[in-house]
């Protein structure tokens, strides 16, 4: 759980290493699979439950979270070393607050009708574990550049299930991939009919809850992860 | 008062925080694995949400709505804060979190004992602000918010006591080796909710 992880005192590295440097790439790459937030690290699924009953809410969702991650992660890392310990989570929520704030409004501006959908879920990010489990096991104890990266990956793995969740929901439940028509009317003339499951708030449980037993299954290693 | 109680029972049951929402998973799927402490975890959520949401409603309508400020200086009666909610009801949840669990170390220690650990984690329970947002989305009043801050939390506790009580059984059950802990938590969510959509036909 990621409010009990207490940040990990990591000794800076003092030679300097490139933007891309492997391990730079691999605090990229790693959350989107063997350190997945949602499926391994349990973070975030409160919201990666609610909005994947149709594939553009949970892309903008994912967009949402991926911005937010990064940038609080940058902002914490960057004044990591002036914030008193005993009121840093005050201060993550405040970071986190505002960063969401911009995002909220920028969607009621520009993308109103995906706002209505997503509903409190926007401002629910403020609280989403994975932005907090981040701040506090990464952040606050590393170099702003692998922060800001350790963001994004989270965020990119964070949607990715997200993304999965919803094209198997959307599919299945209105047989359509953002808005358009993918099961053919002839399927329908024969019999077919949309799977009214899918549309309900357990399908995702369910889905997520197969998808953590395959990834699992083919990577014994995360067996006891959690 | 018939209208309060359909509100409270509607968020305890019909709507309930976790199995329509969502809401506070994170904690709900990793302190459900003994009742004992799911009890705490949950006795702490209602105990903050009635306290939250009420606070958050009374500084959204007397702070933050447009007119709202008016009574300061005329000339501010056209200022509209609401887009400064999110920032005012998270620090709202961390400082009345953070009074909480001061006054209960000092004066309530036994509870702090049961409780104490859990109190924390609150602040980032999506459901408290969850709690809050519905309240400013469905446009509640005063009397509403706190009856449905109530259902919220009961429907809360009632949800991780019934789920760890499960998974107290589970630990016993011949499971696939990686379906084990997280991955049937969640199917077991799944069919929890799925028989607690049969309240949805209820009339209120």
């Amino acid at each position: 759980m990621s409010t009990e992880t207490t940040p990990v005192a990591v000794v800076e590295e003092k030679k300097k290493e490139g933007l891309f440097s492997k391990k730079n790439l691999r605090v990229l790459r790693d959350p989107l699979d063997d350190t997945n937030p949602v499926t391994v690290q349990i973070l975030g699924v409160c919201s990666a439950l609610a909005v994947t009953v149709q594939v553009k809410p949970a892309i903008i969702m994912a967009l949402g979270v991926t911005v937010v991650t990064a940038f609080s992660n940058l902002i914490i890392s960057l004044i990591r070393n002036t914030i008193p310990n005993r009121i840093r989570i005050i201060v993550q929520l405040i970071v986190a607050a505002m960063l969401v704030t911009i995002v909220d409004q920028l969607l009621k501006a520009y993308m109103f009708d995906v706002s209505k959908k997503l509903s409190v879920f926007v401002g629910l990010i403020i609280t989403n574990c994975i932005v907090m489990g981040r701040l506090e096991a990464f952040a606050l104890a590393q170099r702003p550049w692998p922060s800001f990266l350790d963001g994004i990956g989270n965020g990119l793995g964070y949607g990715i299930i997200l993304v999965i969740v919803a094209v198997i929901r959307e599919v299945l439940g209105s047989g359509s991939v953002l808005g358009f028509k993918v099961v053919p009317q002839w399927l329908y003339d024969m019999g077919y009919v949309n799977n009214g499951l899918m549309m309900l708030p357990p399908a995702a449980l369910f889905l997520i809850g197969i998808f953590i037993w395959w990834q699992r299954s083919r990577n014994r290693k995360l067996i006891n992860a959690s | 008062m018939q209208h309060l109680i359909n509100i409270l029972i509607k968020t305890i049951f019909v709507e309930n925080v976790i199995f329509a929402f969502f809401l506070g998973m994170c904690s709900f799927l990793a302190v459900s694995k003994k009742i004992k402490t799911a009890f705490g975890l949950g006795l702490a959520v209602i105990f903050v949400m009635v306290l939250t949401t009420p606070l958050n409603y009374l500084i959204l309508r007397y702070l933050l709505f447009e007119g709202a400020l008016g009574w300061i200086h005329p000339s501010l009666a056209s200022v509209d804060l609401t887009f400064l909610s999110f920032i005012l009801f998270i620090s709202t949840i961390a400082g009345a979190v953070q009074l909480v669990e001061m006054v209960v170390e000092k004066f309530l220690t036994a509870l702090y004992t049961s409780l104490g650990i859990f109190l924390p984690l609150i602040t980032v329970n999506c459901s408290i602000l969850g709690a809050s947002l519905f309240m400013q989305e469905r446009e509640y009043n005063f009397a509403e918010t706190t009856a449905f801050s109530l259902g919220a939390g009961i429907g809360f506790f009632l949800a991780i006591v019934l789920l760890a009580a499960i998974r107290e059984r589970l630990r016993y059950s011949n499971i696939p080796e990686p379906l084990q802990g997280l991955g049937i938590a969640m199917i077991v969510t799944a069919l929890m909710g799925l028989a607690f959509l049969s309240f949805s036909g209820i009339q209120l």
